[in-house]
């Protein structure tokens, strides 16, 4: 990374424990090997849980028969859909999923029975032994298909197969395009790319049925969703309930819904009356999936020849799989981060979310904005060259003055931006290369943003978005509890500087207890970048009563007012004095008459960052968004398509980089995930059947074909965020794919409607434009009169 | 299945255990020993979480029968560091954040330390060649390819 070295004002920045580079509190035990995720934990015998999944698309369940499964010696428990109380959905108003299929099977791989018996053998017995009767329906595997006239509806209530339709207009589309110098309209289509975290998924559950008590520990990332929904499936009050999230391999969005898995552990250690331990295997995990859905976009862009946008009006299709899900927040996602990058004149806004009968689709990182910043930043490429303008210069063109009310509502307090765009410039030596490169190779470059957090939350329940608890005992060592779910972006680190920040103590006085709902304040979880800004915020309030609790007990101990008493960290101090309490007289004064103290911090996004009052309008509100600007050079090898990523250079303005090492490790892994959804991700489906449900079959990027990525941050402020930090996990995902297609234009002045760009279809291009070039080169060569017949022999 | 009885030296100690003549490496050190450092990320040979050294050599553990190691040296993530302190690699893993979610890094870093005792002052693109069979999905690889390189300069 660039800042730490060479902005000075970074480092006037840093304090003592945030803005530095800070390896994660939880390192150590992740590289020697004793960090223990679900799959690893020893809780004692358990029974092991199997799954039955469907093999048919879309069908009737005319019967179940468990009876010969049931009889089997091991057996002990054996649970259909009927076992459930009451289906479930992460999104409240949209809950059409049960966590074993009842009436209805609408995927292949849809989860119908499950067992739990004493061994895997015995397990097995009893899945082989269960008999389905399922009535096959017509099924559907593309959303033009789910929609087309006559198709059989997978959902009640949901005619043509529409889950969502979202119509937003903002401003006068058609004037705007009238406008405009020049307009332009293009397709694309991109393929269904999956999370693959590396865990496994995993829980184990454990129910006393003498006391109705249930424990379950799973790879989660929002313990809050599964619990609630946990109690709602199983019909339990949810006091009875224990939630615990252990280390974690990564979620990507994967693990932010509640999954059926978790939901079928518990109801197996119900009826079973004991422990049962379930893992799945990776192909499962391509089956529950909750990826980023197969989308259609139309996108049609004005501009003057300024560069200055008048108009967007855009149509996305998104075939979002068997069930609801996150389906209705992805489609409006999609619409709102559409254009809220910039300023533009006018928007119309058209969104189809289609249920398919293929496994669901839901949140992945860059939750539905990803497709369609690569169709905008491409567009808006193919248009500047139309222009004859810079890449760069018609992004500079629409840039946005903070503080700043996007078109549909969107609140904007920093925008570093422009500041992004700079960098990446200059870094990239854009102006002395671009255009001068050898044959083969090309520089691209992109924009992009990101929300640090959905300002309103899925259950707007009235709570604060974000608790922390301080605990201080005797001991001296403070613990940070928090629900907040450190997934491996190092939450649990950011947390402890931010504390140890405010208090100026050394990080080894602080611990953290996460994830554990018997003693973890709720958290709304991991999900659209929110932990920095919410929870860092919280901790940050929680640190400041702590500190004030602790002034006033110094000041009634040394008998001065609080306001005489300099908080020096280690100890406190009497101003314009030499004398001092150390820490550990401070802690016994804190305790007399009060023992240990527990204090709290909060943090709820302020009003005015929730969104308009249109319908959907909460979908891409944030109280700060993050931004990025990259370029991505690449080389193409003609004979064969293939494309090598030679460098990247990002810059991402993520307001303070309260940890920049982990800052800089968030954006390095996003731009790589964009640079995998671009090159080479895509599953694969034969009339429903996964085909790709593996790493070999289903590629994701080696360390041999991943490059060097350069990072810059761009440390704009935030007023609102912690420090003026904002998010960092994903906003540069979404450059990645447009910079790439960008890239691969100025190298070969080739530009693909599809996603992934397979050597396969980029050969394919290259040999078609040979072709074309032939044929124009021999029109060109032959004489202009009417070719005579070719004579039969 | 019938059993067979399996001798074999894990982290230096000899172990001596009953297992059935079908069953894994990966299972024996997670289930029987309780050596969960070494992961299984996929279902067989994909993802390389669970590499291990036979002999010194980086082995998949998830698709290594047990009885194929009978009388041969193990090592897993946890012989490596020493008296609880963690080894070179360990350290700039640690340090230079070759580890988010920390999955594959026992993987990674078992691959890594059979390439810093093959070479010690391993070029960038050995690197990537000896841990070309280990997938990570956090980092990009950027930050593990730095790891590995500070701990080859920290033994130089």
């Amino acid at each position: 990374m660039t800042a730490d070295r060479r902005d000075t004002s970074r480092l006037e920045r840093a304090g003592v424990a945030v803005g530095r580079r800070t390896p994660l509190v939880d390192g150590v035990e992740k590289v020697t090997g004793r960090a223990r995720y679900t799959a690893d934990l020893a809780l004692g015998p358990s029974l092991v849980g199997r799954i039955l999944r469907s093999p048919v698309a879309h069908g009737i369940i005319r019967g179940i028969d468990t009876s010969a499964a049931r009889a089997l010696p091991g057996v002990r428990a054996v649970v259909t859909g009927a076992d459930f109380a009451a289906p479930y959905g992460v999104i409240p108003i949209a809950q059409n999923e049960w966590p074993l299929a009842r009436d209805k099977v609408r995927y292949r791989g849809e989860p119908l029975v499950a067992v739990a018996a004493v061994d895997d053998a015995a397990a097995e017995a009893a899945l082989a032994a269960i008999v389905l009767d399922i009535e096959a329906l017509p099924a559907y595997f593309t959303a033009a298909d789910a929609r087309a006239e006559g198709a059989v509806p997978l959902h009640e209530r949901k005619p043509g197969n529409i889950e969502r339709q979202v119509e937003q207009d903002f401003g006068d589309v058609d004037a705007g395009f009238a406008a405009a110098d020049l307009v332009l309209e293009r397709r694309t289509t991109y393929a269904e790319v999956a999370h693959g975290q590396i865990e496994r998924n995993a829980s184990i559950a454990s129910y006393d049925p003498d006391t109705d008590r249930l424990t379950i520990h799973s790879v989660t990332q929002v313990p809050y969703y599964l619990h609630l929904t946990l109690a709602q499936v199983l019909g339990m009050d949810s006091s009875r309930i224990r939630v615990v999230k252990p280390f974690v391999g990564g979620g990507f969005g994967h693990r932010v819904e509640p999954l059926n898995f978790e939901m079928v552990t518990a109801a197996l250690a119900r009826a079973a009356g004991g422990q049962v331990r379930m893992q799945l295997t990776r192909e499962d995990g391509f089956l529950t999936h909750r990826g980023r859905p197969a989308t259609d976009i139309r996108l049609k862009l004005g501009l003057k020849q300024t560069g200055e946008i008048t108009a967007v009006d855009c149509e996305i299709v998104q075939r979002g799989g068997a069930y609801g899900g996150y389906g209705l927040v992805t489609i409006l996602y999609a619409g709102a981060l559409l254009h809220a990058l910039y300023r533009v004149g006018a928007v119309r806004y058209r969104g189809y979310r289609v249920y398919a009968n293929l496994p669901p689709c839901g949140a992945m990182r860059g939750h539905g904005a990803v497709d369609a910043r690569h169709a905008f930043e491409s567009l808006l490429d193919e248009m500047a060259g139309q222009l004859g303008l810079d890449p760069f210069a018609v992004r500079r063109a629409n840039l946005i003055e903070p503080p700043y009310r996007t078109l549909n509502d969107l609140q904007v307090n920093s925008y570093g931006l422009p500041a992004c765009l700079d960098w990446a410039e200059k870094a990239s030596g854009w102006h002395a290369r671009r255009g001068k490169l050898p044959k083969g190779r090309g520089l691209g470059m992109a924009c992009s943003h990101y929300v640090s957090g959905s300002a309103k939350p899925v259950h707007w329940s009235g709570e604060p978005h974000a608790t922390i608890n301080l605990r201080l005992d005797f001991d001296g060592a403070i613990t940070i509890l928090t629900g907040a779910s450190d997934i491996g972006q190092g939450s649990n680190t950011l947390i402890t500087q931010v504390v140890a920040e405010v208090l100026m103590l050394p990080m080894g006085r602080l611990r953290v207890v996460a994830t554990d709902s018997a003693l973890t304040p709720k958290d709304n979880g991991s999900y659209s970048s929110r932990v920095s800004f919410m929870v860092g915020n919280a901790a940050l309030r929680a640190a400041e009563a702590l500190k004030q609790v602790l002034v006033e007990a110094a000041a009634r101990k040394l008998e001065v007012t609080p306001a005489e008493i300099d908080w020096l960290g280690e100890a406190c101090g009497v101003a314009g004095t030499d004398r001092t309490l150390a820490f550990a007289d401070v802690v016994e004064a804190a305790l007399v008459d009060s023992g240990a103290i527990t204090v709290k911090g909060v943090w709820s996004t302020p009003p005015e960052t929730q969104g308009g009052k249109f319908r959907g309008a909460a979908v891409g509100s944030t109280a700060g968004f993050s931004y990025a600007a990259q370029v991505v050079e690449v080389s193409v090898d003609e004979d064969t398509g293939a494309v090598k990523v030679e460098k990247v250079w990002v810059a991402h303005d993520c307001g303070f980089a309260i940890n920049p090492l982990a800052v800089e490790g968030q954006v390095q892994g996003a731009v790589w995930m964009g640079m995998g959804q671009a090159m080479c991700e895509e599953t694969q489906y034969h009339e429903g059947l996964s085909l790709r449900p593996n790493f070999l079959d289903y590629r994701i990027p080696t360390i041999v074909e991943s490059p060097p990525i350069e990072v810059h941050l761009v440390e704009s402020l935030d007023p609102l965020g912690p420090f003026g930090a904002k998010e960092a996990s994903e906003g540069a995902l979404h450059g990645f794919p447009p910079a790439l297609a960008n890239a691969i234009c100025d190298a070969l002045g080739i530009r693909l409607a599809e996603l992934p760009l397979t050597p396969d279809r980029l050969f394919e291009a290259i040999q078609a434009r040979r072709r074309e070039d032939k044929l124009k080169a021999r029109r060109a060569a032959a004489p202009a009169t009417t070719p005579t017949p070719i004579e039969a022999k | 299945m019938s059993k067979r009885l399996l001798t074999l030296t894990v982290n230096e100690r000899e172990e001596q255990h009953a297992v059935a003549d079908n069953a894994l490496l990966v299972d024996v050190l997670r289930d029987t020993l309780g050596l969960t450092g070494t992961k299984q990320g996929c279902d067989g040979g994909e993802c390389g979480a669970c590499t291990v050294l036979v002999d010194g050599q980086p082995q998949l553990a998830c698709i290594t029968l047990a009885a194929s190691v009978e009388g041969r040296r193990v090592e897993t993530i946890e012989h490596l560091s020493s008296s609880g302190r963690m080894s070179r690699l360990q350290r700039a893993f640690h340090e230079k954040l070759g580890t988010q979610c920390g999955f594959c890094t026992p993987g990674m870093v078992m691959a890594a330390e059979a390439l810093l005792r093959r070479h010690p002052d391993p070029t960038e693109a050995q690197i990537r060649d000896a841990l070309a069979g280990n997938l990570c999905r956090c980092t990009g690889y950027a930050k593990i390819v730095e790891s590995v390189q500070a701990a080859a300069e920290a033994v130089q």
